[in-house]
């Protein structure tokens, strides 16, 4: 709960802050996958914390230590929001002069992140499907298909107590997916792109499975499917650099795509962006059904137990 | 002096409760949030230094000529999503210590661990 709420704050002040991309991203994964999955594992490792047996004297020292010498360093910064840092001086009013012409785009944040630095995007991307990967190595167990249904029954008769809740995120969702759709492919115009349409739409699967139990979000959603959703998006992302050196150009070169660069860019941005709001909604997806399914089988020991 | 850095006295303070949280607590998962911490005060921190007085959100728009500095609000998107994805595998790792040794407190994993070999 408090983790949202830190999410939730950090994304206003990213607003403030005139970083409505960022702020997007972080009201998303901050206020809600974040805290999700913190709560299923403090869930399943246990809520308190042993007390501590080593004295925290020398942390304490080493942190106050630490802290002083970065505050020293901060003495250095240009003052907050000054016109002449360095920072603002040096690739950015290329950027910001040059973008229109170039790649045609009215979001520079799009343009930067899919295009002018489109080789750093397909490593991030890469990491978040080798994530996806490991959570998926570390969690996914072998299920039985008559576990499932004694759970069936344990769920359907938990779920018929919400029923308000049900029925108002069963209309809820078409419009959270809607949403993240118009973020997906308005990303070139207003804040919004891959990144932040593939929590989004992340957020609403999670949504529907947590009210209706996670047998019935299994069957609408199949496993194999979202993996290979996962690797196409990576797939996508790479071929569209495949295809750009196909024509003569470098990796990521979408000039080539097409006859005219601009209208090249803006198709090498889209299949781009697809790429990553593909891979990063099934490995968040993967990443939940990985972690609930676990407290399932965790919750079901217990109980064998009891 | 004060005011003029005031976001980056609030970034190092941050960061220092989450470099304590990780260092002296010996619970698997509190290091983990304290990590987070520590992540969100880096976001911050890139976020203000691309921050330019009387500037706006860079989406090219008429009647702006002044944009915050794109190139870190790229780079802490990116990081905030592939930041969640790498701390999902480190919860899971949690949730995979605690089915073997029952536990995800520092030390009885070491203990266990000695007594082992």
């Amino acid at each position: 709960m408090l983790s949202g709420i830190y999410g939730l704050l950090s994304a206003s002040f990213f607003v403030t802050l005139d970083a409505v991309d960022v702020a997007l991203t972080e009201a998303s994964v901050g206020a809600g996958i974040a805290t999700l999955l913190m709560l299923v594992t403090v869930a399943m490792t246990g809520r308190y914390e042993h007390t501590a047996r080593h004295k925290p004297i020398g942390a304490l020292a080493v942190v106050l230590v630490t802290g002083g010498l970065l505050l020293y360093g901060i003495l250095d910064m240009p003052y907050f929001g000054s016109v002449d840092a360095p920072a603002q001086l040096h690739v950015a009013p290329r950027y910001i002069n040059d973008s229109m012409q170039e790649i045609g785009v009215i979001n520079i944040v799009t343009s930067v992140l899919a295009s002018y630095r489109g080789y750093d995007t397909l490593g991030e991307v890469v990491v978040i499907f080798t994530a996806g990967v490991g959570v998926l190595a570390l969690l996914s167990a072998v299920r039985r298909p008559e576990e499932d249904v004694e759970i069936d029954s344990v769920n359907v008769s938990m779920h018929e107590k919400y029923l308000i809740l049900r029925v108002v995120t069963k209309i809820l969702i078409p419009f959270i997916l809607l949403f993240a759709l118009y973020v997906q492919f308005h990303g070139d115009y207003g804040p919004g792109g891959g990144f932040q349409a593939g929590v989004i739409f992340a957020a609403a699967i999670i949504l529907y499975s947590m009210l209706f139990g996670m047998n019935t979000a299994r069957r609408v959603i199949n496993q194999p499917l979202i993996r290979l959703l996962s690797a196409i998006g990576v797939l996508v992302y790479g071929s569209v650099g495949i295809v750009s050196m196909l024509n003569g150009g470098n990796f990521l070169d979408y000039n080539l795509l097409s006859d005219d660069p601009v209208a090249g860019q803006h198709l090498g941005i889209l299949l781009v962006e697809l790429g990553i709001g593909c891979t990063v909604t099934s490995v968040m997806v993967i990443i939940f059904f990985n972690f609930a399914g676990r407290t399932e089988d965790h919750m079901r020991t217990e109980r064998k137990s009891a | 002096m004060f005011l003029g850095l005031y976001n980056y006295w609030i970034v190092v303070v941050l960061m220092m409760i989450g470099f304590y949280i990780v260092i002296a607590h010996g619970n698997l998962v509190k290091k983990i949030v304290g990590l987070n911490i520590f992540q969100t005060s880096v976001f911050i921190f890139y976020i203000s230094v691309s921050n330019i007085d009387g500037g706006t959100a860079p989406i090219l728009a008429e009647g702006f000529n002044r944009y915050s500095n794109p190139l870190p609000h790229v780079l802490i998107l990116t990081a905030i999503v592939v930041g969640i994805a790498t701390t999902a595998l480190g919860l899971a790792l949690a949730i995979r210590i605690k089915e073997s040794y029952g536990s995800i407190e520092e030390e009885e994993i070491q203990q266990r661990d000695n007594r082992g070999c």
